[in-house]
């Protein structure tokens, strides 16, 4: 059974390499400040005992005010999973750090979120529309799109 | 003096045989080198997450045939399996059982294909694939006994199935599943020490396991390549941890392994099917569920060893009819994120073998 990690415990070790990185924890899932992604991504595939080095999904969703933007992390060995979340508020230019460089399953993934939910992706290698042809306008999966 | 050449972009798809479907690549060669290949996605795209918002629970299931759609008894499984786990609703054991046959008779199913069409693409042109589909067949016959249906079959239901198996089916089951092994040694003698598979795929598309792991590849892609990984075991879900059965790996992950993992998981299925024939209670097949299924906020992931690897749906609740947001993990897709590291190098008849080795649907990887 995979067992899935407590985020409360998981933010306690972050937040003591990581002051101030994360917004919010509960067992389920954290939420993690969006300056702070890419520390807080490596720290989880690198430490020892965490080791989460399988990105299962991404996916994003939008709550109007801001959009969330989830990641689903496991490791293979320990067997054991994570959800991490972030938030991003700018509705006009959303962007986020790319995860491509640690786990390169998120490639299509994050070209996909671009394409329907239209965050941009900042260091991911080919950002550009996945499913939809170049010159559509707007982003279908954002929930104002008629 | 060596001949200075210019790289070449040549076109492939999005119809045509070997895309299994409308996908298209754009490969950069290099004489017969492939130097670059760029996947370009979306002849099949429907707005499948997008529709799901607008209906209700149980109105989206049908959506799900049309995913993968040719396993389709797997995806109404993932997304019941979600929802379920949104809502609270608990399965009788006699749909449990009837779903895990449905889902491995469709696996197998599904698997048939995949070796035929991988079989295709090394140049056996239709004699293995109609073998394969003599006994497809009778499994399409199965389904349709119980659902009517051929091909999108609309069989799960939230809370179990639609309805139970009528009394025709066990016989035609158990006939099927004594007579199964025997073709599957029939497909080995055919093939397993064929000189021309042996030569075609034997060490071409090498997909390491730190690779497969990086590119978050699952399935039996991911297992070819020597990670023992299985949902049904790692996280088993449904009835999956009462079953006996083994997990077969590759050792090299070249398309020979991703060829063998997929005929041994045939016989893996069947022996799960055997015992779910022998424990299967009776009972009602369904549970009491409301006609309009309203979650309590919230969100839930649940996901599934699919034929062709992880297939996960989340779902995020408002506590109306419809979900707030409907995301398909879709194994076909991500599996296809090492295809540019495994085809570099090789010869472009190679990179038809490499690319129909990882076995997808056009269907989940647009949706």
């Amino acid at each position: 059974m995979t067992v899935a990690l407590s985020g409360k415990e998981i933010a306690n070790q972050i937040l003591e390499k990581f002051p101030d990185s994360i917004i919010e924890s509960s067992e389920k899932d954290l939420v993690v400040k969006s300056e702070s992604l890419l520390d807080v991504a490596t720290f989880l595939k690198e430490t020892p005992g965490l080791d989460f080095n399988y990105l299962n999904y991404i996916t994003a969703v939008d709550y109007y005010d801001h959009f969330e933007v989830v990641y689903m992390l496991s490791s293979l060995e320990h067997n054991h999973s994570l959800v991490i979340k972030t938030r991003c508020y700018d509705r006009e230019n959303p962007v986020l750090p790319s995860v491509v460089g640690l786990w390169q399953g998120a490639d299509f993934q994050e070209r996909e979120i671009y394409d329907l939910m239209g965050i941009r992706f900042e260091g991911h290698p080919n950002m550009k529309r996945i499913f939809l042809w170049e010159g559509f306008q707007g982003h279908p999966l954002r929930k104002d799109f008629m | 003096m060596a001949l200075k050449t210019e790289p070449f972009v040549l076109n492939l798809g999005p119809v045509h045989p070997s895309t299994h479907g409308v996908f298209r690549m754009r490969a950069t060669l290099d004489g017969e080198v492939v130097v670059d290949i760029e996947p370009v996605f979306g002849y099949l795209h429907r707005g499948v997450e997008k529709l799901a918002e607008q209906r209700t629970y149980t109105g989206i299931i049908p959506l799900t045939d049309r995913l993968d759609y040719i396993s389709a008894m797997n995806n109404n499984f993932a997304y019941c399996l979600a929802v379920e786990k949104l809502a609270g609703i608990k399965v009788p054991e006699r749909a449990e059982y009837i779903r895990v046959i449905m889902a491995e008779l469709q696996r197998i199913a599904a698997f048939l294909i995949a070796v035929g069409a991988f079989l295709n693409d090394c140049g056996a042109y239709f004699t293995p694939f109609l073998y394969m589909f003599r006994e497809r067949e009778k499994i399409v016959d199965l389904f349709e006994m119980v659902s009517g249906q051929r091909l999108t079959y609309n069989y799960m239901r939230v809370g179990g199935v639609s309805q139970d198996v009528p009394e025709e089916f066990w016989p035609a089951l158990r006939k099927f599943v004594d007579e199964m092994p025997r073709f599957i040694d029939e497909y080995d003698r055919l093939l397993m020490q064929n000189e021309i598979l042996l030569a075609r795929a034997k060490g071409v598309g090498i997909l390491t396991k730190e690779q497969a792991i990086n590119a978050s590849a699952s399935g039996p892609v991911l297992r070819a390549s020597g990670v023992k990984w299985d949902i049904r075991k790692a996280d088993p879900y449904s009835i999956y941890d009462r079953f006996e059965f083994d997990i077969p790996t590759g050792t090299v992950g070249d398309c020979y392994d991703r060829y063998r993992v997929r005929v041994e998981e045939m016989r893996q299925s069947l022996r799960i099917i055997k015992q779910a024939m022998a424990q299967i209670p009776s009972g009602p097949v369904r549970a009491e569920v409301p006609h309009l299924i309203r979650p309590p906020v919230g969100e839930a992931y649940a996901r599934i060893e699919s034929p062709k690897g992880e297939l996960g749906f989340y779902l995020v609740s408002d506590n109306s009819i419809a979900p707030y947001r409907c995301h398909i993990r879709p194994p076909s897709l991500i599996n296809l994120t090492a295809l540019r590291d495994m085809v570099r190098g090789w010869k472009v008849a190679d990179l038809i073998i490499i690319f129909g080795s990882i076995d997808i649907t056009v269907g989940e990887i647009d949706r």
